[in-house]
């Protein structure tokens, strides 16, 4: 039908679309030979890579994203660490503090009763020594006094140093043992 | 005859009636000299321009699919030759394309390894076809490279040996027998399988591929020469109320360039997509 169609229609030369022909086939073939090593060797391994190249930046991005992660983990890490630390030492030096000033109190306590037990005891001795020159100062005094008193009753001059000093010593005897006598009482 | 045979092909309606319409416009509607010229058949064979009657003679049409080719090779020069991770706008739109065939066809029918195998063939099939039915609706070549059967018969052959090569690959000794006798079928239905099989597989698919992609291109066009000659015919050799025919003939023009634009892309299309079916067919274990 077709073919009758096209002789009625084109007389005299006819060309059958379906019969290619000869130069037809070649240019067709080169042209596709052209395009396949074009896409082959050129376009498509440079897709590839670029789509490689990309895959490849996807993930590099994801393991730096993960690295900056993990570091930022650790820096967490460290510093609470480094603050547990910290707190432990500020603990530590406040108990020494503490100690310290305890034994500081300590010494100066036992220092001052030290002192004090110092003073308290060169008090009793001057005490002492002056209680003694007291005395002997009192029993010279008193013994002179009690001469003169006696040699004005008696009249008479003791002169005799012995027997004065004898009446005197029997005397302060006397008044120590009432002394005593009166203190043991009043214990 | 011809439509019969189309229809055995279980070519669509659509091509059919496309077809059928095509062997009408080849009827010249008058033959007389200032009167209407319809398009003919022999727009496909213009004269030769350069080594007439070698076999590398250069007509009008070669040159057109030479410029298809030119513009194929400086898009996707351009578009890979700095290939940045993070694209600009024309190396989005290359990788898109290029990405509709790696992942649309291939990867999706073949799967990754084979996918990878045959992309080369399958881009260059699509870009090829694509690039050369452009350049039916591009003013000033008005007419696609594939309109001849050349392309459409070569871009056959090599989808046809690229899945037969694909099959003896697959499994040398098994690819005839699996595609010939079916497993799973009593051997007496052999009888009518293996023909049919035979008549299917190695002859009906690289004559279809052919057929289908040269006669959408020629009714294309001719019907595009259809309305642009009326237009010319109403307004300027007749004039006056005819005016308005031409006015409405443009307009379907128009209308058809779109539509030209549409086929072009689907045309492609469906020839790589026919071509990695049949290689995954191939390399399919079972049948």
């Amino acid at each position: 039908m077709l073919h009758a169609v096209l002789r009625a229609a084109t007389e005299g030369e006819t060309h059958n679309p379906v019969l290619p022909a000869t130069y037809d086939i070649v240019w067709s073939a080169v042209c596709f030979a052209i395009i396949l090593v074009f896409f082959w060797l050129y376009a498509l391994p440079r897709m590839q890579k670029l789509l490689d190249e990309r895959a490849e930046a996807i993930e590099g991005n994801i393991a730096k994203a993960d690295e900056a992660q993990r570091k930022a983990e650790a820096a967490l890490e460290e510093y609470t660490a480094q603050l547990a630390d910290a707190r432990a030492e500020a603990g530590k030096i406040r108990e020494t503090a503490r100690e310290d000033g305890k034994k500081i109190v300590a010494e100066a306590k036992e220092q001052a009763s030290t002192e004090a037990a110092r003073i308290n005891a060169s008090a009793q001795a001057q005490i002492e020594a002056e209680r003694q020159t007291a005395l002997v100062s009192l029993r010279s005094e008193v013994g002179t006094i009690a001469i003169d008193l006696a040699s004005g009753v008696v009249g008479e001059s003791l002169s005799d140093d012995a027997k004065a000093k004898a009446v005197v010593d029997r005397f302060l005897a006397d008044l120590e043992a009432s002394e005593q006598a009166a203190a043991g009482g009043k214990k | 005859m011809f439509v019969d045979a189309r229809a055995q092909l279980h070519a669509p309606k659509q091509e059919i009636a496309l077809l059928a319409n095509a062997v009408n416009l080849l009827v010249p509607i008058s033959t007389d000299d200032g009167e209407f010229h319809g398009p003919s058949i022999e727009e496909f064979f213009p004269g030769a321009l350069l080594f007439e009657g070698t076999a590398f003679e250069i007509n009008r049409i070669m040159l057109v699919r030479f410029v298809a080719v030119a513009a194929l090779l400086l898009v996707f020069w351009l578009g890979t030759r700095s290939m940045r991770i993070v694209p600009g706008r024309f190396q989005s739109i290359v990788e898109m394309g290029l990405d509709f065939i790696r992942v649309g066809v291939a990867d999706d029918l073949l799967g990754k390894k084979d996918g990878k195998r045959f992309l080369p063939i399958l881009t260059s099939i699509f870009f090829m076809v694509l690039f050369m039915n452009i350049t039916g609706i591009i003013p000033g070549l008005n007419i696609a490279g594939t309109s001849v059967i050349g392309v459409p018969l070569v871009l056959a052959i090599v989808s046809y040996v690229t899945f037969i090569y694909a099959g003896i690959k697959q499994s040398p000794k098994n690819f005839f027998k699996n595609s010939l006798f079916p497993s799973g079928v009593p051997w007496p239905v052999y009888i009518i399988v293996t023909p049919i099989e035979l008549i299917s597989t190695f002859v009906i698919r690289p004559v279809t591929l052919t057929l289908r992609l040269m006669m959408n291109m020629i009714v294309g066009h001719l019907l595009l020469v259809l309305f642009f000659a009326a237009t010319q015919f109403f307004i300027f050799t007749l004039g006056g109320w005819y005016t308005l025919l031409g006015v409405g003939t443009l307009a379907f023009g128009f209308v058809f360039t779109l539509f030209e634009i549409l086929v072009a892309v689907l045309q492609a299309y469906v020839f790589t997509l026919l071509t990695a079916v049949y290689i995954q067919l191939a390399v399919a274990e079972e049948h």
